[in-house]
């Protein structure tokens, strides 16, 4: 028998708590989706309800319509896939014409993913994501690797992170919160959240997707239209919670909201334990588009079992 | 639309000619089933580390059976996730999604039809000829493939079908050649109306226009590899011109799979082509 099983009773599920307040948004349980794998929301509603869950993250929006690159987008790889789909959306004003309104008015906690290329964009995006109303959260897109020019990963340098962040963070009402979501690939991570938060972040959000490459076993060259893609999936998990893991004891007061990988109630308990306020799912959507709900319901029976009535009892308790 | 997630139970697998035809007892997915429907199934079991769905057209549906409500596809053995479909024995256990996307548009008026089958791509027509005909319309197969064994459904399309033709490369049956070489005069000799095609892209860019050609409108449903199915994940784009004349990224599984054949830009699929919608500049 374990400490943790040692020292309490289980609880009956319906006696843990898995309400969080993150950054003064009130969330009923911890677990949202992740950018770019729930779309805004309306097709996962066919699922479960999606007021039901965390927060809707929608998939980053841009400036003005995107294509994205060419296909195939998609690989599968050992408990993960690399995608280079390199951020199709319908632009800011179609997103806030059609796509936030459904949202806001199905009443689910949207919180707005915005990704530009240049800082300006950036500001642009979150003076107007900022005044629509309704939205409950911000995620600045600092790290997409499917950008045309790979070089501008904001969040591969802590200052223009700080730049980008810094720039944005005014532009934004006080009361709704802004988390930067940062790249794995980096040496390390916490001097980026470190800047990041120091720019006047209330979190950030770890991880984005790792570059990678496949190769194609018949024309013996890469399978993605984009070459490189981003990994996802469980295998990257261990990289996710060691991130969240890191920032956690670097700056212990910053919310972190930990992704990459989840895939049941206990790798989001992970994610907790390292130190995640909340957590975000993603690729697993794909595979099961029931997830976000199922994440959550597996945590509670994850914490029951454990004897642990709320959320709060479990954070960081890894570090202890 | 009624779209259902819910866990599925092998009915049977059997072998046929180079594929697999799966019954699967699954509820609340037969009775919204429109023909060109598809499944996404989710494949490996629960530690399974295939995370992406495999989508399949359906073949048949059942509402009255001994197992309560049915759904069945025919699939190939390609990758390790059809593999593992494969194995599957009566009473396993299947996570299925569905059904997806939009079916094939029925004409108004009676009128003759064609419906092209690449290889097990004519699983779909099977219940598309019921329909057409229960309607008043025709319903002529064409069916082709490489060889004999990846032919599907030609004693079936015999039963269902106005008429049937039967292409193989290596003319171990019907025609030897392609479902193009019969095609072409098909479409004169029945005056068709309308073309319903399912198979490989390149058949289906052929059927597409040698359609327009011939001043007939063609429903194709396109093959493109989708990781989640249900319209979240953008994997599953090809270039489509709306009715704007704007071509667009669309999804193929919630636009799609059956697309009107002159409004897809065969020729750039796999390519963002100059001028479509939020293309580079």
């Amino acid at each position: 028998m374990s400490a943790a099983e040692g020292g309490r009773a289980p609880l009956d599920p319906a006696d843990v708590d898995l309400a969080v307040d993150l950054c003064g948004l009130r969330m009923p349980t911890p677990v949202m989706t992740a950018s770019g794998c729930a779309a805004a929301g309306r097709e996962l509603d066919q699922f479960f309800d999606v007021t039901s869950i965390g927060a809707v993250v929608t998939k980053s929006i841009m400036r003005s319509p995107r294509s994205g690159r060419p296909t195939p987008r998609m690989v599968e790889t050992p408990s993960g896939m690399l995608n280079s789909i390199g951020l199709q959306g319908p632009g800011i004003d179609a997103f806030l014409a059609r796509d936030l309104p459904w949202l806001v008015q199905r009443g689910a906690r949207a919180f707005v993913s915005i990704a530009g290329e240049t800082a300006d964009e950036y500001v642009e995006l979150a003076r107007r994501v900022g005044q629509a109303p309704g939205v409950a959260g911000i995620e600045v897109n600092i790290s997409c690797p499917n950008v045309e020019n790979r070089g501008m990963v904001f969040a591969c340098d802590p200052d223009s992170s700080y730049r980008v962040l810094s720039e944005v963070r005014p532009h934004i009402p006080d009361d709704i919160p802004v988390f930067a979501k940062l790249t794995p690939d980096v040496t390390d991570i916490t001097i980026v959240a470190g800047a990041a938060a120091d720019a006047g972040a209330d979190g950030v959000t770890v991880i984005n997707t790792l570059l990678g490459i496949a190769m194609d076993p018949d024309t013996l060259r890469p399978r993605l239209g984009g070459v490189t893609g981003g990994l996802s999936g469980p295998a990257v998990r261990p990289v996710a919670v060691r991130a969240v893991w890191q920032i956690r004891r670097a700056l212990p007061d910053l919310p972190i909201i930990g992704v990459g990988g989840i895939r049941t109630g206990f790798d989001a308990l992970e994610m907790v334990l390292a130190g995640a306020a909340a957590v975000q799912v993603g690729t697993v959507i794909f595979h099961d588009p029931s997830a976000p709900v199922r994440v959550a319901d597996e945590l509670r029976d994850e914490l029951a079992v454990r004897g642990f009535a709320s959320l709060d009892e479990v954070r960081g308790l890894a570090h202890v | 639309m009624t779209v259902t997630q819910a866990r599925g139970r092998v009915v049977s697998r059997t072998p046929v000619g180079d594929y697999h035809h799966l019954v699967i007892a699954v509820e609340g997915i037969a009775e919204h089933t429109r023909p060109g429907h598809f499944v996404a199934l989710a494949v490996g079991g629960a530690d399974s580390g295939m995370l992406l769905r495999r989508a399949f057209s359906i073949y048949r549906t059942s509402t009255t059976g001994r197992y309560g409500p049915t759904v069945e596809v025919v699939f190939a053995a390609h990758g390790k996730g059809t593999r593992w479909m494969a194995d599957l024995a009566p009473e396993d256990e299947i996570d299925v999604v569905g059904p997806m996307g939009r079916p094939f548009a029925l004409p108004k008026e009676k009128v003759a039809c064609i419906l092209v089958g690449g290889g097990y791509g004519s699983a779909p027509m099977f219940s598309l000829a019921s329909a057409l005909r229960e309607r008043g319309s025709s319903a002529h197969f064409v069916l082709g493939a490489a060889t004999t064994p990846r032919l599907f459904g030609v004693l079936e399309a015999n039963r269902v079908g106005s008429s049937v033709h039967v292409t193989t490369e290596d003319g171990s049956t019907g025609t030897r050649g392609r479902v193009t070489d019969v095609l072409e005069g098909l479409v004169d000799d029945v005056e068709a109306a309308v073309v319903y095609a399912c198979g490989p892209m390149g058949m289906l860019r052929a059927v597409a226009d040698l359609a327009e050609d011939a001043g007939a409108w063609s429903q194709c449903v396109v093959e493109e590899s989708m990781a989640c199915g249900v319209g979240v994940c953008m994997t599953c784009v090809l270039p489509v011109e709306g009715e704007d004349g704007l071509v667009r990224m669309v999804r193929s599984c919630v636009e799609g799979p059956v697309f009107r054949g002159d409004r897809v830009r065969w020729d750039a699929v796999g390519t963002i082509p100059p001028g479509t919608l939020g293309a580079p500049r």
